[in-house]
């Protein structure tokens, strides 16, 4: 197998992943992007992004392309949708194989993975994806046009998808396993006052119910104990993210959600890997904030490896 | 338009073509949204791996997305993208919302092998 040597590997091709590609980039170091998924990560999920100071608004797509052209014309590889099927971080020379078949080394890492859809975990769930089960109101609303719905979550974008796809719906039911949501009050004031917006909150679901279709959701009221079912046309789910941390949380510290433990400058409890974006323990996780962490994490890089 | 780096099917005429003219044709149907994004890309990252097989998409909202959106394994989708895998012109497999690289090449793997 062909072995191929860079400077700096980033693992990951978000805002964050890419920003650190852009700066170890143009510091002329052989820097190679890999990610798992699409380039972008989850700022492609955004139809509209406004709070990204230079750009009145424009989509998460359009902005993560930018960032890859911006990476790609200061020397940057990028090797996307491929999947990582051997890793050593904590050797000198760390090691990263990519689809079985190619091995790519570097003296420095940068992980920046971001993070996944967090799913239920319940009986039918992946049977019934695109079948009754959706996660983007934007994308599969209009199939919904007059029937009833069931929204899973009570973040923010479980309350504003909500009220967007009340554009196409006859009624929503919203399923919250709290009682009380985790969304802005504008979020929350706009949910809570939507006439086709109706609550059951402290319900944990436990099954999606149907044959070939989705025709209903189990959920457990926390309240009685009560295992209960609710017919429904469809389901969207918004019920967060969790650390993409699965391929290396034996190496790295992580705290108790799977968030990597870094310093001040990115660093993490392994010489020559740095961590940036969602896939850390921090508080905010936003555009910019995952931009921010991406730039300290590859200057700190540069200067680990002019030290050595 | 798609704005992809796939080729786009724009007409149904089209469409005939190149499913009866070619012996493995995969087109996704969707739109710009994150749902779809992710298997565009995903089809032109395989496009080199299965030079066999020939990539496309389509408009969902074309008229002539009919010959998919109205196809009887499209009967129970609802969920974009609605992606179709035709064999000398039939279509042997549909799926719907969005799929991983691994869903994708084990389906290409299946219904198209060299």
């Amino acid at each position: 197998m062909d072995v191929t040597h860079f400077d700096a590997i980033v693992l990951g091709g978000g805002p964050a992943g890419l920003t650190a590609g852009i700066y170890l980039s143009r510091a002329n170091l052989k820097t190679l992007i890999i990610n798992e998924g699409s380039i972008g990560g989850q700022m492609v999920l955004t139809h509209a992004v406004a709070n990204y100071p230079g750009v009145l608004e424009d989509s998460g797509r359009n902005i993560s392309q930018i960032m890859k052209e911006q990476a790609k014309s200061f020397g940057c590889k990028i090797e996307s949708n491929v999947e990582i099927t051997k890793l050593d971080l904590k050797s000198s020379k760390k090691m990263v194989e990519i689809d079985d078949d190619e091995v790519f080394t570097a003296d420095v890492i940068v992980i920046a993975t971001g993070g996944k859809p967090r799913t239920l975990g319940v009986s039918n769930e992946e049977k019934f994806k695109g079948l009754g089960i959706s996660y983007c109101a934007t994308c599969d609303g209009d199939f919904y046009t007059d029937k009833d719905v069931v929204v899973i979550g009570g973040g923010n974008s479980a309350l504003e998808e909500a009220v967007s796809l009340t554009k196409w719906v006859k009624s929503i039911t919203i399923l919250h396993q709290f009682d009380n949501f985790q969304a802005h009050e504008k979020a929350i004031y706009e949910a809570t006052n939507n006439e086709k917006i109706s609550f059951i909150l402290n319900a944990d679901v436990k099954g999606f119910l149907g044959e070939n279709h989705l025709s209903g959701v189990k959920y457990q009221d926390k309240n009685t104990a009560e295992i209960k079912e609710i017919t429904t046309d469809g389901v969207f789910i918004y019920i967060g993210y969790i650390p993409n941390v699965d391929k290396f949380k034996d190496e790295i510290s992580v705290n108790e959600r799977n968030e990597i433990i870094v310093d001040s400058n990115m660093k993490t409890n392994v010489d020559g890997v740095f961590a940036a974006g969602d896939v850390i323990q921090k508080k905010f996780r936003q555009v910019t904030t995952a931009v921010s962490d991406g730039t300290i994490a590859a200057l700190s890089a540069i200067e680990y490896l002019q030290s050595k | 338009m798609l704005r992809t780096n796939l080729k786009h099917i724009e007409s149904e005429e089209q469409f005939n073509e190149i499913i009866n003219n070619n012996e493995n044709v995969m087109v996704c149907c969707g739109r710009m949204g994150p749902m779809c994004l992710p298997v565009y890309d995903i089809m032109e990252n395989l496009e080199e791996k299965y030079p066999h097989v020939k990539f496309y998409d389509m408009e969902f909202d074309a008229p002539h997305a009919h010959v998919i959106r109205n196809h009887p394994l499209a009967r129970t989708f609802m969920g974009l993208p609605f992606t179709f895998y035709y064999k000398n012109g039939e279509a042997v497999k549909a799926t719907t919302s969005i799929q991983n690289k691994k869903q994708v090449k084990t389906i290409l793997d299946e219904y198209f092998a060299k």
